[in-house]
C-alpha cells in the first residue's frame, strides 16, 4: 500500500511536468502575436494603444490552452486524484 | 522530506480553501470557506462604495470635483469600453459589464490585501460563466428568429442535413466553461505562484515579492478582466446580430 502510494505520487508529478509542456504552445502564439503588434505599430505608429489592446486581448486568449495545461498539472500535484 | 513538500501540500505552503463553519444542508454537509468570507468582504466594500458613489451624485455640482471626479471617471470608462465595441446595442449592457468588470477586478486585487482572491475558486467564476452564456442566449432568441438560429447551428452545411449540429452545440457549451477556467486557472497561478514564493522562500522573501504582486495580481488581473468583459461584449454582439 505504501508503495503504491508512493509510485502513484511520483507518476503524477511526472505527469504533472508532462502536462506543463503545453506551455510551449501559447509561448509560441504570443511571441507571434508580439511580434505582429511590433511591426504593425513601426508601420503605423499613431494607432498604437489600439494595436496594444488587440495584442494583449489576442495574447491572454492565447494563453488558455497553456492554461489548461497547468490545471491539469495542479490537479496531479495538489488534489491527488489518482490515490 | 524536503522533496516532498510540493506534493504533501506542508503547512508552509498554503493557498488551499479553508473550510469554517459546517453545517448540514438538507443532510448534506456544507461549509462556509475563505472564499466566501473573502467574497462578503469585496461585496461589502464594493456597496459601501457604491452608497458613497450614490450620496455623492444625490447632491451632484455642476463643475464635479474630489470624489464625484472619480465616480464620474469610472463610469466614463466603463460605458466607453461597452460603447467602443458593442455599438448601437451598448445603453442595454452598461449595467451588466460594468457591474462584473468591477467586481471580477476588485476580487483580482484583493489578493494585494492579504485575502485569497475569490476568483481563485472555481465555484465563483463558473457561475459569472453561466450568467454571460444565459445573457448570450436570451438576446439570441430575444433579436434572432428560431429559423435564423437553426440555420446558424447547422452553419457549414445547409439546413436540412443537420450534421453539424452536435459540433456546434459542444462549441456553444463550451464558451461558458473556457470563460470561467481562463479567469480562475489564471489567478489560481498567481496565487500558487505567490504561496510558493512565502512559502518556500519565506526567509528572505522581503522586499522583492512586491514586483510579483504587481504582475500577478495587478496586471494579470486587470488584464483578465479586461479580456473576460470583452468576451462577454463579443458574444453577446454575435448573438445580438448585425443588422440590430
Amino acid at each position: 500500500m505504501e508503495f503504491n502510494t508512493n509510485f502513484i505520487l511520483g507518476c503524477s508529478a511526472i505527469g504533472a511536468g508532462l502536462a506543463v509542456i503545453a506551455g510551449i504552445g501559447p509561448g509560441i502564439g504570443q511571441g507571434i502575436a508580439a511580434g505582429h503588434a511590433a511591426s504593425a505599430v513601426g508601420r503605423n505608429p499613431g494607432a498604437k494603444s489600439d494595436i496594444t489592446t488587440t495584442m494583449l486581448l489576442g495574447q491572454a486568449v492565447a494563453e488558455t490552452t497553456g492554461l489548461y495545461g497547468l490545471l491539469i498539472a495542479f490537479l496531479l500535484l495538489f488534489v491527488k486524484p489518482l490515490i | 522530506m524536503r522533496a516532498g513538500i510540493l506534493l504533501s501540500g506542508s503547512a508552509d505552503v498554503d493557498f488551499m480553501i479553508h473550510g469554517i463553519v459546517k453545517y448540514s444542508f438538507f443532510g448534506h454537509e456544507v461549509w462556509i470557506t475563505t472564499t466566501h468570507v473573502c467574497l462578503l468582504i469585496v461585496m461589502l466594500v464594493l456597496i459601501g462604495f457604491s452608497i458613497a458613489a450614490g450620496r455623492v451624485m444625490k447632491r451632484a455640482a455642476e463643475v464635479p470635483d474630489g470624489f464625484q471626479n472619480v465616480v464620474e471617471l469610472i463610469v466614463e470608462k466603463l460605458d466607453g469600453m461597452v460603447d467602443n465595441s458593442m455599438g448601437r446595442s451598448a445603453p442595454g449592457f452598461y449595467n451588466y459589464v460594468g457591474t462584473i468588470f468591477i467586481f471580477i477586478l476588485f476580487s483580482n486585487i484583493s489578493g494585494l490585501l492579504g485575502l485569497r482572491p475569490p476568483t481563485a475558486d472555481y465555484g465563483v467564476t463558473l457561475p459569472l460563466g453561466l450568467l454571460t452564456f444565459t445573457l448570450i442566449h436570451v438576446n439570441q432568441f430575444r433579436f434572432q428568429k428560431p429559423g435564423v438560429i437553426w440555420k446558424d447551428m447547422c452553419s457549414p452545411l445547409p439546413p436540412w442535413l443537420p450534421i453539424w449540429f452536435p459540433i456546434n452545440l459542444i462549441s456553444k457549451l463550451a464558451v461558458p466553461v473556457s470563460l470561467s477556467l481562463r479567469l480562475f486557472a489564471n489567478i489560481l497561478s498567481g496565487t500558487v505562484m505567490m504561496a510558493l514564493v512565502y512559502g518556500l522562500l519565506g526567509k528572505i522573501a522581503t522586499v522583492w515579492p512586491a514586483a510579483l504582486h504587481v504582475y500577478f495580481d495587478l496586471f494579470s488581473g486587470a488584464i483578465q478582466t479586461y479580456v473576460f468583459c470583452m468576451l462577454t461584449m463579443t458574444y453577446i454582439k454575435n448573438a445580438i446580430g448585425e443588422d440590430n
